[in-house]
């Protein structure tokens, strides 16, 4: 899984957890708090999502690393490539 | 009561199985039209049940709808819907001095159910429950919802009352606004039962689950082949002011609380008690400082139940003697047992009779069960009145809960 596919899969997380959300113009590089209406509990979405969906855990010191989609495909590539993903 | 502020109702929303309005609901009432789907329930198969269909994104972003719960999206469209009927200038209320005041069955099983069954599909591990059950499952949930909704800041809470709870939470309101702890409530009963699987159980491992090849006859409270009851979602909230208050806005009243009471049987967790169904339904007309004979409508609590109908009917036939112009009537026939919501709903069904002077009957009755043969009930057709002037609305539920609340026509004496 390339880190563009990994951005697509946080991208359909948060289309599932943010409905409302235009998610065409997202900036990968700009955090996602600051151009979607996230607050904690969707963050927390994203985490039980990977969870459930994909068998990836983020520890809780680590949900600043879920920041950007940027961000969210450094820190994800190596879990999903451990899952042989 | 002569001395507490008088209460009024000044707007009106409700979600129905068979209406979304005021409007629609009462012309299906009147037009003999149940309507009662058929669903499937959790480890149960197909059951009939009261099913729906309003909107919940016409006031609800999809986010909430997701976060949240189906009571909540049920509460928030009639609380919405309520404050459009009532003519507030919302912008200009003070949301500290509104209260939320919502009757409910029961909560938190819908979701609870939700999530064991989540759970189970990971080998029961608890690390895939949601972080939403807590918010979700707290017993305020569906009022709190409407205040993060509408932005209000007054006081909320839920009414845990069993069936009774439609009622208690109009008379919780009354009170409040009598006591001046708010200026204005959004009240009434909520219920998203249909959903979960253990009401479902619990009411066929009793003998009390409703049934028939055709689910729009499921439910058919007084007739001697009833079978139980049929159960349903659903929503009535209403907006209540002081009298005063509402004058001076020049709002349209639709109907003047007149009495309440809530007593308990202290008997039995399940059998209702007509000794204290007949007390309380007495002592709420004492309050209203009406006769029997003042009361031109009787909404019943009846929920099709073998000898729950025959113990209402009982207090009924001790109170209402030589009573011509008492007319009896049953809402559940149409939409099921709504839960929370019942009281609520059936009174709102009824109100417009005070203008329109028609009152809708009890459905689905093919052969009157002669212990449920009460003078005055109106029968599978409506019957024209010359006046309408008091409804008394029945509630009762689990534990022994009763629950008498009058309405009168806004203007009579």
């Amino acid at each position: 899984m390339t880190k563009d596919d990994i951005k697509q899969v946080v991208l359909d997380i948060i289309a599932d957890i943010a409905p409302d959300e235009d998610l065409t113009a997202v900036k990968p590089e700009v955090r996602l708090r600051d151009q979607l209406s996230l607050d904690s509990m969707d963050f927390l979405d994203i985490v039980m999502e990977l969870r459930k969906k994909h068998g990836i855990e983020v520890p809780e010191a680590d949900y600043v690393q879920l920041a950007s989609l940027d961000s969210c495909a450094e820190y994800l590539h190596p879990k999903f490539e451990a899952k042989g993903k | 009561m002569s001395s507490k502020p008088r209460i009024v109702i000044t707007g009106l929303g409700l979600t129905a199985p068979n209406g979304n309005s005021l409007g629609e609901f009462r012309a299906n009432l009147l037009a003999g039209k149940a309507r009662i789907a058929v669903i499937d329930v959790r480890h149960m198969g197909r059951h009939p049940a009261g099913v729906c269909d309003f909107d919940a994104t016409k006031w609800q972003k999809r986010k909430e709808i997701r976060n949240g719960t189906r009571v909540g999206s049920i509460s928030i469209f009639c609380a919405r819907e309520a404050l459009g009927d009532s003519g507030l200038d919302w912008d200009k209320v003070d949301k500290s001095r509104v209260g939320v005041y919502l009757g409910i069955t029961e909560h938190g099983n819908v979701e609870t159910e939700n999530e064991i069954h989540n759970i189970s599909q990971f080998g029961n591990d608890t690390k895939y429950w949601t972080h939403h059950h807590n918010p979700r499952t707290v017993a305020n949930n569906p009022a709190g919802e409407v205040t993060m909704n509408m932005g209000i800041t007054g006081p909320h809470y839920t009414i845990g009352a069993a069936c009774a709870a439609g009622n208690a939470g109009l008379i919780q309101a009354a009170q409040m606004l009598q006591l001046g702890e708010v200026d204005i409530a959004f009240a009434g009963g909520v219920s998203e039962s249909i959903h979960t699987f253990g009401i479902f159980a619990g009411f066929k491992n009793q003998g009390a689950l409703g049934a028939h090849e055709d689910p729009t006859k499921a439910s058919r409270p007084f007739d001697k082949n009833r079978n139980g009851i049929v159960i349903s979602e659903g929503g009535a909230i209403y907006v209540l002011e002081r009298l005063d208050d509402a004058l001076a806005r020049g709002a349209r009243i639709i109907a003047e609380i007149a009495g309440w009471c809530i007593n308990s049987d202290a008997t039995d967790a399940v059998l209702p008690n007509p000794e204290r169904q007949t007390e309380c339904v007495r002592m709420a007309l004492q309050r209203a400082g009406m006769k029997p004979q003042d009361i031109h409508i009787v909404s019943t609590h009846a929920t099709a139940t073998a000898l729950g109908d025959i113990q209402e009917c009982t207090a009924l036939r001790t109170v209402f003697t030589d009573c011509p112009e008492t007319r009896i009537n049953n809402t559940k026939s149409f939409i099921g047992h709504c839960m929370g919501a019942a009281g609520a709903l059936e009174l709102a069904g009824n109100l417009p009779s005070f203008h329109d002077h028609w009152v809708h009957p009890t459905i689905n009755i093919d052969e009157l069960d002669p212990e449920c043969a009460l003078p005055g009930l109106v029968i599978n057709q409506p019957v024209k009145v010359d006046r309408v002037d008091a409804i008394l609305n029945n509630s009762f539920g689990m534990l022994g809960i009763n629950s008498a609340l009058i309405v009168k026509k806004y203007g009579v004496a």
